[in-house]
């Protein structure tokens, strides 16, 4: 896949007033975060590893991302989001029990761990968890498709979109304050923005509606 | 708040009784904190949150001000469960002010009487001119930056602030409304389009839902709360109120927690203000011998009756760059769907806006249809090309839809709530005509690859509905309750009705006169 802003580093921006000091002590905590230890066993942290790699790749040619850790002190602190299904248990506990139900699940139906299966037998595996086809009994009534809709999925996402290295990859302006924006309207961009690359750009030009 | 480092004196009542002891200092109870210590009376208001100064301690950034959010526990169940925390409810001084985004609209006046004049759910017992005059107060105690003529509903003033120029979506917005021949308008919302006092004009940074770091926007925190302290109130924050107590069928106080310790202040009035969920769940968590099935719920209301808004969106991608990260979403809405009855085969109004979603928001969303992968990973590289509009639609009253407790308990060891909530039919038939036409008015403007996102809604609303008849309500509309004349409810959860738009004007309206009358009350030795 072609990077669109190939040119654009939305860390370049770090010092400039598009950051505040907060942002800036933020972004660099959240750059530095290492995996917290002993929070998973070491098969569920091969897991977790494995599937974040394949529901949330990182883009080619940008620098790698602190996703994983994310979701590891999630789990250590337990952290919730203010509500739950009844028949989910809380943060911690359903992520724990989530990934051994998959590894268990990847040892029924290729005899080998979930860390070591081929990529898309992973995706396959994490294709019937979506669709709530699974097999193991570890999942008990912890229901997979509940699991992946209200845990796995937006927990994901929203680490791996609290990188700067997808913002820059979709081209948003990140952090901006206090400088915010002049330029609002289609098609206009202020210079601190990303500029998409002509060749992507030309692609998804096809609108006909310019007239004012 | 509008200085690096600055403070401001604060009044400390300590624990002896005080006139007022507020619950919860959002738009209800901020609103009516300020009200009653300029009317003069002795006011605590405490709040769960922290005080938070944005200049100082908020980032630009959606991951770390989920510190904003009300992240305990709680359980949600139902037909169709309802996602709470970041979408919904805020933890802090200011309430879910501080991330909100700022629409500030008026209910149609027919609403106000939905049972008489339109035949559904139930009336307020309020009058909607009156009601008009409180908007306004709230209006210009927001400095609303709004256009000069409203299309829709009885004559307004112009807007104290002139209205903020379109942003992209916006733009489209209108000229999709344009191309199926209905009126839009910039949106009144409440960021400032030129300083005040203090205060910069709103940078258009896009940051509205996770606090806003320039004190443009007009929350809670900014607005009300500095007069409420200037004339004598104390906020006390980081303190969670567990239990109202009671004695002789009267209030007496609150118990709360703070600093470690479970603590008690006298009051000779309570106000819970903690909205739709936090209120009923306070009010049941006080029941007592004397009242075995909670406080103010001899009608068995409190908890029942609990609305949102459907808040279900049309997506699609234009050749166009948009950009939507920019300027506060929802500059430009339309309120057609709120005036005009007729083409309906369903209750009630609903009105459209452009959202400008960030980054984590909008991988939720892209996901949500079922994309991860390499697929969610270009896909989100569209980002700037994405546009589209969002609902904001009424939902009946159904008793069935409500707050309970849990028997799980939360960290201070008191039950959490259980929120149990199912669409009815006439959501169902709302969504499809709303989704149907905003689907078209985004097929004019030439939006393609278009899907629909069907699950989401907004606000929460009437666990503790006011009305005349104390079988069938929890507080009159006074906000006073009819079973405890000491305690009063004064937030979301009052609302009898959803109405078709964005609710915190009318809580922060409704705080205004519940302020005023319990003044009036109060000269005439009614209290
Ligand atoms: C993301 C988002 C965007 C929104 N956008 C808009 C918009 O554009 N326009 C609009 O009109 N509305 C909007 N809203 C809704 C609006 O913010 C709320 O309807 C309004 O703030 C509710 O007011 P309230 O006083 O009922 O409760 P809140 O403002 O939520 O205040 C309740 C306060 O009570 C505190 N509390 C609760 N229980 C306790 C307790 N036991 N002890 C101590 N403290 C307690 C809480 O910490 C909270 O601070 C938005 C909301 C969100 C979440
Ligand atoms: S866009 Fe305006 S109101 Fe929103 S956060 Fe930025 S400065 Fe504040």
């Amino acid at each position: 896949m072609a990077d669109p802003f190939s040119a654009y580093d939305v860390l370049a921006k770090r010092d400039t007033p598009s950051w505040n000091e907060r942002t800036r002590d933020v972004i660099d905590k959240r750059l530095a975060l290492a995996i917290a230890e002993n929070v998973l066993g070491d098969t569920q942290l091969a897991t977790l590893r494995v599937i974040v790699a394949r529901v949330c790749p990182d883009p080619p040619d940008r620098p790698a991302t602190n996703t994983l850790a994310m979701i590891v002190r999630k789990i250590a602190e337990d952290e919730g989001d203010g509500y739950r299904p009844h028949t989910l248990p809380r943060t911690a506990e359903c992520w724990r029990r989530g990934l051994d139900a998959i590894e268990d699940e990847a040892r029924l139906r290729f005899n080998c761990g979930f860390a070591s299966i081929e990529p898309d037998q992973a995706d396959e595996i994490l294709y019937a968890v979506e669709s709530g086809k699974m097999c193991s009994e570890l999942w008990g009534n912890l229901s997979p498709e509940l699991f992946w809709k209200w845990r796995l999925l937006p927990d994901l996402v929203s680490s791996h979109w609290a990188q700067p290295s997808l913002w820059s990859a979709m081209g948003f302006g990140g952090p901006a304050s206090p400088r915010g924006y002049v330029r609002l309207t289609e098609n206009r961009h202020d210079p601190w923005e990303a500029s998409e690359d002509a060749a992507t750009n030309s692609s998804h030009a096809l609108s006909q509606d310019h007239e004012e | 708040m509008f200085t690096h480092d600055g403070w401001v004196p604060m009044r400390d009542y300590g624990e002896d009784a005080v006139d007022f002891v507020i619950v919860g200092t959002g738009a209800g109870g901020g609103t009516l904190a300020c009200k009653l210590a300029e009317a003069g009376f002795s006011v605590i208001a405490m709040d769960a949150g922290a005080y938070w100064r944005p200049l100082e301690d908020f980032a630009s950034d959606e991951q770390e001000q989920t510190k904003l959010y009300w992240t305990d526990d709680r359980i949600v169940d139902g037909d169709d469960p309802i996602h709470l925390g970041a979408n919904n409810s805020g933890k802090a001084v200011g309430g879910s002010t501080v991330h909100y985004m700022m629409v500030s609209l008026r209910f149609r006046p027919e609403w106000f009487n939905s049972r008489t004049k339109l035949g559904y759910g139930a009336d307020w017992p309020l009058e909607w001119r009156e009601m008009w005059r409180y908007y306004r107060e709230a209006e210009e105690a927001l400095c609303i930056s709004g256009p000069v003529r409203y299309p829709w509903g009885p004559q307004r003033p112009r807007y104290p602030y002139r209205a903020h120029p379109l942003n992209a979506p916006a733009r489209y917005l209108a000229r999709g409304a344009e191309k199926l021949g209905i009126a839009w308008s910039e949106t009144p919302i409440a960021t400032l389009s030129a300083p005040r006092g203090k205060a910069h004009p709103c940078v258009y940074r896009g940051f509205c839902a996770s606090g806003c770091t320039t004190n443009a926007k007009q929350s809670v925190l900014n607005t009300w709360l500095p007069r409420a302290l200037a004339a004598g109130a104390e906020i006390r924050d980081l303190a969670m109120a567990g239990r109202v107590e009671t004695k002789n069928g009267r209030a007496t106080g609150v118990h709360y927690f703070r600093n470690g310790q479970w603590r008690f202040q006298c009051a000779r009035n309570v106000v819970v203000a903690g909205y739709a969920i936090e209120t009923p769940r306070l009010l049941l968590n006080s029941s007592s011998s004397e009242f075995p099935d909670g406080l103010a719920n001899s009608s068995g209301m409190v908890g029942k009756n609990l609305m949102v808004h459907l808040n279900q969106s049309v997506f699609g991608y234009s050749g166009d760059e948009i950009r939507s990260y920019k300027a506060p979403p929802s500059l430009a809405l339309t309120e057609h769907w709120n005036y005009e009855d007729r083409g309906k085969d369903y209750h009630g109004g609903w009105c459209y806006m452009a959202p400008g979603p960030l980054p984590a928001d909008w991988a939720r969303t892209v996901s949500a249809k079922g994309k991860w992968g390499a697929g969610l990973l270009e896909e989100m590289s569209r980002y700037n090309h994405a546009v589209g509009l969002k609902m904001v639609g009424e939902v009946l009253p159904y008793e069935r839809n409500r707050v309970s407790l849990s028997e799980q308990t939360d960290r201070y060891g008191l039950p959490i709530a259980r929120v149990t909530f199912g669409f009815g039919d006439n959501e169902r038939a709302m969504r499809t005509h709303a989704l149907d036409f905003m689907d078209r008015a985004l097929d004019a403007v030439g939006v393609t690859e278009r899907w629909r996102n069907e699950e989401e809604t907004a606000h929460l609303m009437g666990t503790a509905r006011m009305g005349e008849d104390p079988a069938t309500s929890v507080v009159n509309a006074d906000c006073r309750s009819w079973d405890i004349p000491n305690l009063w409810v004064c937030d979301g959860s009052v609302f009898p009705t959803s109405g078709g738009v964005n609710p915190s004007l009318t809580i922060q309206a409704l705080a205004c006169r519940t302020g005023d009358r319990i003044a009036e009350l109060a000269a005439r030795g009614e209290l």
